[in-house]
């Protein structure tokens, strides 16, 4: 076998078809995970006493525990009960829910940073109290959350790599199974590290390039 | 009348299965709380190993002369990059045996995460002797004393201690990425939830008392830190960065 | 109940106490069109409290509060119809943050009137020029001076139509010399007409601007009645000792600012 011929064929193609995988993993998760963690944040802040301590727990439980244990009950636990999910929906699954706990934390903090004033600013304008949060509060916490929400980000590319222990062949997994056919172990995890590296560059470069772009002169 | 009766059989049966599992987690506890003893060490000598390897590198990327700062730089952005799941398997599988060791899976998991740790750590570390400012270093300097001793008696005992809050985080993390290493079988808490899972058939109860234990030891373990914190205050100091 | 139809607000016997402490005492007032009232009185007297209990921000114990005959308290409206109706402009100025000064203005309009976006902008641009800032409409708060931030915070009030404007101490978080321009602002506005309640400690600009002046002390009115009469003749010695101690604090006349 020709070392040209194992590099494309047997180790570049498939990690490629991971490397899809993970990229469909991560580009699920981010959006609907912030978006999670927003209303989080905003349960916690705003809500009522029962919503605010629901709130809390759930931040408490996902933060505490390991991701890899939360995926267990949702890929290996859930079935017992009569919930199956396929190996890709468990993991987007658990990323959202986990990732979601973490950025509530962020935007949280950021919220509370945000002065008195300019929820009654908005008050005596007449917006009621969801627009107030939707127009004046969130805009400004969102920004200010920005390096926070963005190094989750960046956990989340590099933890997308635990959907492989619930069985989805995404980049890891399938760098496994090449490494132990052929017992490459070292080269194939090289060339599967310097794709996540390669990725998690990327991510990173474009939310700098984000928080540049969204930056407003006196909203750090 | 039916439907009453039908209710309570439900009800029963009910009852024998939630006894059953009490009954079959009781029976498993000693079992899983050995594993935690295994977590424990596993999260206490990647903490230490990152701790021993972690400061003098970010004294180096601070102090010591280009190329040192920037091969460090290089491997703080390596071993951040990857995944914890990827360095496993990479220096398990691969580079360990490449280099001729043997190493058992635990030991081999608390060196993976001690020298990812150490990456993070130096990160900890560097910024709070960043922000110590020059002014510490030139008066020990005007002490008259050698770089080596400033780093040592001046700005390492003040900056160790800024770190205490970003270094309980770093165990929170470490503790949760220890499940990892399920991936190469060391037995700790999951790996052992996994097998009384498949062996009784019943996941779900295995797998929550897991994240019931990982609770504990997370939210322990901070608080065993924050009085930590607590006993190492001195007057002045401000602990704690500003997240945002 | 038949109502005199020139007044625009009505305070009527308002309480608040925070915790054991009694802040309001029993509050009652009229403004009517076009009118501009002013109270003052020593710090912790509860004015600000004040105005706040009339657009409803804080909730007053008791009493009661009407915006041209309609009852604001205890209304099954939502607070929000009326809170479009009372201007509110605020010590430390509030304006959004993450918002240009046209973005300040026009925000309200768009979200709260519904205006169409264009309209919105035109409408905020006007008022922008109302207090000489249409050149730094496309500036964010943090690129602003206080008394430039004080006068986007008074045209966003004036771009809702109000029918009455609250002035929270508008000058006393501004530098000396910025605090010309706003009262500036604000004069300009009582010779428009526009209906106003002031909390300020500017005697001269008191004096020169207010129909009635208004003041509290221990959570009550003590006196009210003309510039004139409060400075040259009032009721109580409480009164004059207090005026004496402000003119001198904060100077007689805005004007020689």
């Amino acid at each position: 076998m020709s070392e040209f011929y194992f590099i494309r064929n047997i180790l570049l193609l498939p990690l490629l078809e991971g490397t899809l995988i993970t990229i469909k993993l991560i580009a699920l998760s981010i959006p609907l995970g912030l978006i999670l963690g927003i209303l989080l944040a905003v349960g916690r802040v705003y809500g009522n006493k029962l919503i605010s301590s629901l709130c809390a727990a759930y931040v408490i439980f996902f933060r505490g525990t390991p991701l890899l244990v939360q995926l267990f009950i949702l890929y290996y636990g859930l079935p017992s009960i009569g919930i199956f999910f396929s190996p890709l929906t468990a993991a987007i699954i658990g990323f959202i829910l986990c990732s979601g706990a973490y950025h509530s934390e962020y935007i949280r903090g950021a919220i509370q940073s945000i002065k008195g004033g300019q929820m009654m600013a908005a008050e005596a304008l007449g917006m009621s109290r969801v627009q107030a949060i939707l127009y004046i509060i969130l805009p400004q916490a969102l920004r200010r959350a920005i390096p926070g929400c963005s190094n989750e980000i960046i956990y989340l590319v590099k933890y997308s790599s635990l959907a492989f222990m619930v069985t989805l062949i995404e980049l890891t997994g399938a760098g496994k199974i090449i490494a132990s056919r052929y017992f490459k172990y070292t080269e194939v995890f090289l060339v599967v590290g310097i794709i996540y590296l390669l990725m998690v560059s990327v991510i990173t470069k474009f939310l700098n390039m984000l928080e540049k772009k969204l930056e407003i002169p006196g909203l750090e | 009348m039916f439907f009453t009766f039908l209710h309570l059989i439900i009800l029963i049966k009910r009852d024998i299965i939630m006894i059953e599992n009490f009954l079959m987690i009781y029976q498993a506890l000693p079992y899983l709380l050995k594993g935690s003893l295994i977590t424990i060490g596993l999260v206490g000598g990647a903490l230490f190993l990152g701790f021993i390897v972690g400061v003098p590198m970010a004294v180096g990327q601070v102090y010591a002369n280009k190329f040192i700062a920037n091969s460090i730089s290089f491997y703080v952005w390596f071993f951040r990059g990857l995944p914890v799941l990827v360095l496993l398997f990479l220096f398990y599988f691969g580079l360990f045996s490449l280099l001729g060791l043997n190493l058992p899976a635990f030991t081999a998991a608390i060196l993976v995460l001690g020298l990812r740790s150490a990456a993070y750590q130096s990160q900890i570390f560097r910024g709070s002797i960043q922000s110590l400012g020059e002014g510490q270093m030139l008066a020990a300097r005007s002490l008259g004393m050698s770089k080596f001793q400033a780093i040592w008696n001046i700005i390492l005992p003040q900056a160790l201690r800024i770190s205490i809050p970003g270094w309980s985080n770093e165990y929170s993390i470490i503790l949760k990425d220890s499940a990892v290493t399920y991936a190469i079988g060391v037995m700790e808490i999951l790996t052992r939830g996994n097998f009384i899972a498949t062996r009784t058939y019943k996941p779900m109860p295995v797998f929550l008392t897991c994240a019931l234990i990982f609770l504990i030891l997370t939210y322990g373990g901070v608080k065993v830190l924050d009085l930590l914190e607590k006993k190492l205050r001195i007057p002045g100091y401000v602990f704690g960065r500003r997240e945002i | 109940m038949q109502r005199d139809k020139d007044i625009v607000l009505e305070v009527e016997d308002i309480h608040k106490k925070y915790r054991e402490e009694k802040i309001l005492k029993g509050v009652s007032f009229k403004v009517k069109k076009g009118e501009t009232k002013v109270i003052i009185g020593p710090s912790g007297t509860g004015k600000s409290t004040l105005l706040r209990c009339i657009n409803q921000l804080t909730i007053p114990d008791r009493g009661r509060v009407w915006l041209e005959g309609e009852e604001v308290t205890h209304t099954k409206k939502s607070i929000n119809q009326f809170r479009q109706k009372i201007g509110m402009v605020f010590q430390d100025f509030n304006l959004f943050d993450h918002l240009t000064a046209l973005g300040n203005v026009e925000i309200g309009l768009i979200k709260v009137k519904g205006m169409d976006k264009n309209k919105a902008r035109q409408k905020a641009m006007e008022e922008l020029r109302q207090v000489g800032l249409e050149n730094q409409a496309y500036l964010y708060p943090a690129q602003l001076s206080g008394g430039q931030k004080q006068r986007v915070s008074i045209a966003r009030a004036l771009a809702m139509d109000p029918k009455v404007i609250l002035f929270d101490e508008p000058t006393s978080a501004l530098d000396p010399e910025l605090i010309g321009e706003v009262l500036e602002a604000i004069k300009n506005l009582a010779i428009q007409g526009m209906t106003m309640v002031l909390v300020t400690h500017e005697m001269g600009f008191a004096r020169s601007v207010a129909n009635e002046i208004i003041f509290i002390e221990n959570g009550k009115i003590l006196e009210s009645g003309s510039p004139y009469k409060l400075f040259n003749n009032p009721k109580y010695e409480r009164t004059r000792r207090f005026l004496k101690k402000i003119t001198e604090l904060y100077g007689e006349s805005s004007e020689k600012r």
